[in-house]
């Protein structure tokens, strides 16, 4: 299917089963520990050994010389794997850093040795037994220094790293206010709870493998790249996934570690990467440094606008996006953005949950916040001032649909946002208490989505789909809009994902998941309405599906008569033509916070916290707002607590496990609220929904920072805002 | 490395085993009995993914070695319903939407069977702090508040109505 045109109406819209609050159907599997994550496909006739993998010591440089010698004599182990054993592979499509193979070390923590093993406790005992001589070499690891150096790539993700409109410098100085600040990100880690992990079976050439991977396809490719094998000879399945993030969306070592463990082993082998092995052996959102300058109007009105940010990454890596959406979200006839990209020799940066939206967020909402203040404006009615309708680079580009300025009126209203005061004029006890508010904005992505669906002789619809459920609820919204489309209950559903024997999907990515992958189950199930019409002699146009027949006319057929035996089957791709030229697809929203600052201490608190999103039509209710408060919840830890520490003499993330690097708890979270705006964007696919997860995290840090800031008069610009940043800011005690 | 006989009560069951002093039990839950509800989050105490019931107390089992268990009577996620006979907890869950992608449930579900037997009738604060060595990286934890309350709620009402 092409989807050229804006959607008109169609079987979805009836709503009986989408956008319905429905219960996720692998809820019972999961509620009673049933659901099988990667490390878990416990067959007991097929007798698994271990891997445990051995990382790089240093940072940068070489391996001169590897000795194996007590490893491989330690009880139970039956092969030790080197990277100079397997020697330089090629590299897949996805990933900066090799992630095994070769002498070149180009971070800590690499892995350089799978030692496999009868039992877990012998694989790591060996391990611990590998020698390796290094050449170490000079890096750089802190990105204060490596931005002076930094380079404009060619394209950042199929766009210019620097854009202009206007004349920003002349604007920007003759403006009557003007603000300029820079704002600093930390590296942050996605800390999803269940760490990678993989099984590796080989059948001769042919390789089984359960991984926990967000991009079924992309890991396939990858991985038989990886090892020099057909992708056509590679299984693999992820069913379930303990969460994703971003982190599980490119191959990873383990998967890579268990092949060539099991090879030589000759045994089905199971490697988990051990959770202080992951940050440095993996991804992270790179840290930023971004400038932010705006100038407006007595009235408010911006008249220049430009964001600029540096990041840094691997020889050969990407930047991270952060000034993205400013080419986007506030009017402003003069603009500039740019986006650096310095060299480091961390661990390799890419995407996590809104890769540059997130982070850029933070630092414009906050921009935001103190040019309001400068100009004596509200927060809330600044950014409404400043809204815009088009494309502000390109005015000709309208959005398909933008309602941020509802987002905020809404929520200002059910928040009480008319309570807040100036900076540090509200205390209750030792509480400093404050509000903050920050829009939200998240580009949304359309990426080419298939899927299978068959029809049995007793009336049941399979689905199968390459598509995974990290979490999100594809299961559901899947087996929703089969229902919808079929005109069954969802319990005539039966869904099947994350599996390479099935089309290939959109995948559990950059909030495009859902919107693109029950497209792709749309556009099988169209195909799958036109086979059933066509043997019943119907015309597929008039043909209705509802309560588990077809009608056409006064004939009515139930499905299960329809199917006959042999059953019948439709399978589509769902193709995305040019319709985001000429209409910029984006989805909004406004997050209000309240917080309070221990006046003694400088701790801030979360009181309350609300979302007021407007993407799409919104599939599941129940899930959607899942996603928001998750989200929101990862938003708090990015304002409050997470950064990965950066070792800048040695070259690594410290605090490399959940001990160091600290995540929201429960009682860090009292109170959350979400409120979708009832919308629909037919320009966005036949479903008219967009992405929600990553939304729900963009702008919420820097909403939380200005609650900080009203609570307590303190401006903190490097995230995370930790005590010690505000104490010594903070009023007498008295 | 000279393995030592551990005798164990898992889910109602006895079980024996061989195993090594240096055998963590969550790794003997889910190696060898092939218990798999407990998850490795962390194997460093900070996740609760591996959280189970020993003895009256809730025990995150990669913290524990399968000696220690020695004796022990140990619930997990898989005694505490069976699939057409599901705990209230485990019904609360899954009607509050108390999960995502479900890793972190075991160990919250075990953790919160507990905390309601240390207190039956908590606060919507208390069951914040009593869950917190609990995390959950996807759900924003307010459902999870939630289930446990409803679950707490249901659990109060059946005791009262057999009084
Ligand atoms: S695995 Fe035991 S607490 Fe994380
Ligand atoms: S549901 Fe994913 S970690 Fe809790």
């Amino acid at each position: 299917m092409q989807f050229d045109k804006p959607a008109t109406t169609n079987p979805i819209d009836r709503l009986k089963v989408v956008g319905q609050p429905v219960h996720r159907i692998d809820g019972q599997l999961k509620a009673t520990g049933r659901a099988k994550y990667a490390y878990e496909w416990h067959d007991p006739n097929v007798p698994y050994v271990y891997g445990y993998p051995v990382g790089a010591a240093i940072a940068k440089g070489h391996i001169v010389s590897m000795d194996v010698s007590a490893a491989k004599e330690a009880p139970g182990v039956l092969a030790v794997v080197t990277a100079l054993d397997v020697g330089e592979r090629k590299k897949g499509k996805f990933n900066t850093a090799k992630l095994f193979g070769g002498s070149e070390i180009q971070h800590y923590h690499q892995a350089v040795a799978v030692v496999v093993a009868e039992t877990f406790e012998q694989a790591r005992a060996a391990a611990a037994l590998v020698r390796v001589e290094y050449a170490e070499e000079i890096g750089a690891f802190d990105l204060k220094d490596a931005m002076k150096t930094a380079i404009k790539p060619k394209d950042v993700g199929g766009a210019p790293p620097d854009t202009a409109v206007g004349d920003f410098d002349g604007a920007f100085k003759a403006a009557p206010v003007s603000f300029d600040a820079t704002y600093t990100t930390p590296d942050q880690s996605h800390s999803m709870m269940e760490p990678h992990a993989s099984i590796a079976v080989w059948d001769g050439e042919a390789l089984t493998i359960w991984t926990s991977a967000q991009m079924i396809d992309w890991w396939r490719s990858d991985l038989a790249t990886t090892l020099d094998v057909e992708k056509e000879k590679i299984h693999l399945m992820s069913p379930f996934i303990g969460g994703g993030f971003g982190g599980k969306l490119f191959l990873r070592a383990d998967a890579v570690l268990a092949a060539f463990g099991a090879k030589a082993a000759r045994r089905p082998v199971k490697v988990a990467l051990p959770r202080p092995f992951m940050v440095n052996n993996t991804t992270h959102r790179p840290a930023t440094i971004q400038r932010v300058r705006i100038a407006a109007e007595h009235t408010g009105k911006i008249t220049a606008i430009g964001h600029e940010s540096w990041s840094g990454d691997l020889p050969g890596g990407q930047l991270e996006t952060a000034a993205m959406q400013t080419r986007l979200l506030y009017a402003g006839e003069n603009r500039m953005t740019a986006m650096r990209l310095a060299t480091l020799d961390l661990a390799e940066g890419n995407a996590m949950r809104a890769p540059g939206e997130a982070p850029g967020m933070m630092a414009l909402e906050i921009a935001m916040d103190e040019m309001a203040e400068k100009l004596d404006i509200d927060p809330v009615e600044f950014r409404i001032i400043n809204d815009t309708q088009v494309d502000p680079e390109k005015p000709e580009r309208p959005f398909s649909h933008r309602d941020l300025v509802s987002c905020l009126r809404l929520g200002a209203e059910r928040f009480g946002w008319s309570d807040r005061g100036r900076p540090a004029s509200r205390r209750e006890g030792n509480w400093l208490i404050g509000l903050g508010v920050a829009a939200a904005f998240r580009n949304n992505l359309l990426v080419p989505s298939a899927a299978r669906v068959r029809l049995d002789h007793e009336g049941v619809i399979t689905v199968e789909t390459d598509m995974t459920d990290i979490g999100t609820g594809s299961y559901t919204i899947i087996a929703q809009t089969a229902a919808e489309m079929m005109g069954v209950p969802i319990e005539k559903v039966v869904v099947r994902l994350g599996d390479s024997r099935f089309p290939v999907s959109a995948g559990s990515g950059g909030q495009f998941g859902a919107n693109c992958s029950t497209t792709g189950v749309y556009a099988a199930c169209v195909k799958l309405r036109e086979a059933i019409a066509q043997k019943l002699g119907f015309n597929s146009e008039d043909a209705t599906f509802e309560n588990g027949e077809v009608r056409s006319g006064n004939r009515s057929v139930p499905l299960a008569e329809a199917a006959g035996s042999e059953g019948l089957a439709g399978e589509d791709t769902v193709e995305w033509a040019k319709l985001a030229d000429s209409h910029q697809q984006s989805t909004f929203g406004a997050h209000f916070v309240e917080v309070g600052v221990d006046i003694a201490t400088g701790e801030s608190r979360i009181r309350r916290m609300l979302a007021v999103c407007a993407a799409g039509r919104i599939l599941n209710p129940i899930t959607a707002r899942s996603q928001v408060v998750g989200a929101m919840t990862m938003g708090v830890g990015s304002a409050l607590s997470e950064e990965l520490a950066v070792d800048v003499g040695r070259g690594f993330f410290v605090n490399h496990d959940l001990a160091g690097y600290e995540v929201p708890v429960h009682a860090d979270i009292p109170h959350q609220e979400v409120i979708f705006m009832d919308e629909t964007d037919p320009y966005s696919s036949p479903m008219k929904a967009k992405g929600i997860a990553e939304l729900g995290l963009c702008g919420v840090s820097a909403a939380i920072a200005n609650a900080i800031y009203n609570a307590t008069g303190v401006r903190v610009r490097e995230y995370p805002i930790t005590l010690d940043k505000l104490i010594g800011g903070l009023p007498d005690v008295t | 490395m000279s393995k030592m006989h551990i005798k164990l009560t898992v889910n109602g069951k006895p079980v024996e085993l061989l195993a090594e002093p240096r055998e963590l039990l969550i790794h003997v839950l889910r190696e060898e009995l092939s218990i798999t509800g407990p998850h490795i989050g962390c194997e460093t105490t900070h996740c609760g993914a591996c959280t189970i019931d020993m003895d009256g107390r809730s025990i995150k089992s990669c913290t524990v070695f399968a000696a220690q268990a020695n004796g022990a009577n140990v619930t997990t996620i898989e005694g505490l319903g069976t699939p057409d006979g599901l705990h209230v907890l485990q019904t609360m869950f899954k009607e509050h939407h108390g999960l995502q992608c479900g890793f972190c449930t075991p160990g919250m579900i075990t953790r919160a069977y507990r905390l309601l037997q240390e207190n039956p009738d908590p606060t919507e604060e208390e069951v914040r702090f009593g869950m917190s060595g609990n995390l959950c990286r996807c759900t924003g934890y307010q459902n999870i508040v939630k289930a446990i309350l409803a679950a707490a709620a249901e659990l109060n009402a059946v005791k009262e109505a057999a009084q």
